[in-house]
């Protein structure tokens, strides 16, 4: 295991597709809900303790290696509401795999895999363990609203930064709480199952903006 | 779902080639684009894939322009940073130009617009094959002079609206002179897309590299 690597694709500038994922915080920007540092904290938080977790544990569920991916893949399905947001999942699973594929041996056959999946089995194939992967996953909950708000609200980036080293103790404990369901002694019904309505909700709205900068 | 291979490395065997076009707001890539499809569609089988800031906006011009079948272009979003979507993370342009060659293959040419951007802004050699950047007399004739890697580096570049010229005060012989200096043999169109709506003098160089992208070897 090499902890380089675990940074390498968490990285933004790791070349998966991230840079036009915004979690969701277009939409929340296009309707006035997050508009400071302050608005934008309480969206991060209910990002993590919601879409994060839910994230976390399918990522370490599926780094494990214990389930075949189609059930995972059905698990995934079933946390997501929102027909936007499983699209978007996907399309950003595939463009990690097809990134991640260049340097670690990633299975062909996970090609359609969702974000938090796809997440799960590229940190298996590059050697990481599932709390990695389940770190991984909530961590880019946090950064891809986080970044996208320095963007479209011209926020302080140092502040951005700040507030989400605020947040690391909560990315610890999203990734543990995910990463325990790795050993495989719980079933997989009691995965994290965190959703926020107005993000679904605004997930599909945001499908139907004449404006649209990101991708989610 | 059937398990296509996403991750093959570019072959040159039986995928189209792939033109990025790159360049200021309002320099006319999207007019150049509508030119190229009216130009070469009867003769090439073509897609068109978009990454303009406001998502639809350039995809909608293309398809009421009428130059190309709707499913024929597809719309990228760049997260407000469209250099970064051509050149350091190229995964949805990537993505895009895939669909498009697995919904409609085989495809002759596959053209990448990139969203309005700087000068220093190119795309990257693992998404095309050739670029062109478009800059445009209005945008001021020391643009050539000023350089960056879109104006020195790119395999065509186009100056458009040479119709414009006149009423704007730039001297299309210093542009030529300044182009030269920096691109050396490289070639450089001067074009008007309002006296040349077909843009014959970029279509001809799309044939030309088009033939001799065919006739060279793959460079792995």
């Amino acid at each position: 295991m090499s902890s380089v690597v675990a940074l390498l694709l968490a990285d933004g500038r790791f070349p998966s597709g991230g840079h036009a994922q915004s979690g969701g915080l277009e939409e929340a920007v296009t309707t006035r809900s997050v508009v400071d540092l302050d608005s934008l904290r309480a969206f991060v938080g209910g990002r993590l303790a919601t879409g994060g977790r839910v994230a976390a544990g399918l990522a370490a569920v599926a780094c494990a290696g214990r389930w075949p991916m189609d059930v995972l893949d059905a698990e995934a399905d079933a946390r997501m509401a929102s027909p936007a947001v499983r699209a978007a999942s996907r399309r950003q699973g595939r463009q990690l795999l097809r990134a991640a594929s260049h340097g670690w041996p990633v299975p062909v056959e996970a090609t359609s895999a969702h974000f938090a999946l796809a997440v799960g089995v590229v940190s298996a194939a590059a050697g990481l363990a599932p709390v990695d992967a389940a770190r991984w996953a909530a961590y880019d909950a946090v950064m891809s609203c986080s970044t996208a708000a320095v963007r479209l609200l011209g926020l302080d980036p140092f502040s951005v930064a700040a507030m989400v080293a605020g947040f690391a103790v909560a990315i610890d404990e999203v990734a543990a709480e995910g990463a325990a369901f790795a050993a495989g002694d719980r079933a997989l019904e009691e995965l994290p199952c965190g959703t926020a309505p107005l993000l679904d909700i605004g997930a599909e709205r945001h499908l139907t903006r004449e404006v649209r900068l990101f991708a989610s | 779902m059937p398990h296509e291979d996403h991750f093959a490395a570019a072959a040159r065997g039986g995928r189209a080639l792939r033109i990025g076009i790159g360049g200021p707001v309002g320099s006319g890539k999207t007019a150049l684009v509508a030119a190229l499809c009216r130009t070469l569609g009867d003769e090439l089988r073509l897609g068109v894939v978009t990454n303009d800031i406001y998502t639809e906006e350039d995809a909608e011009f293309l398809r009421r322009a009428g130059v190309l079948a709707d499913d024929r272009i597809v719309a990228v979003q760049t997260g407000c940073c469209p250099h970064t979507a051509i050149r350091d993370d190229i995964s949805a342009n990537l993505e895009a130009v895939e669909d498009l060659e697995a919904r409609h293959r085989p495809l002759d040419l596959v053209l990448v617009e990139s969203g309005g951007d700087n000068l220093t802004a190119t795309f990257s050699r693992g998404l095309v094959d050739r670029q062109v950047f478009v800059i445009d007399v209005a945008g001021g004739d020391k643009v050539p002079r000023k350089g960056g890697p879109g104006v020195t580096s790119a395999d065509l570049l186009v100056v458009n609206k040479t119709d414009l010229a006149s009423m704007v005060g730039a001297d299309l012989a210093v542009m030529a002179r300044d182009a030269r200096a920096k691109r050396g043999d490289a070639p450089v169109l001067f074009s008007s897309l309002v006296e040349d709506r077909g843009a014959s003098g970029a279509a001809d160089w799309v044939r030309a590299e088009l033939a001799a992208w065919r006739s060279s070897p793959p460079t792995g």
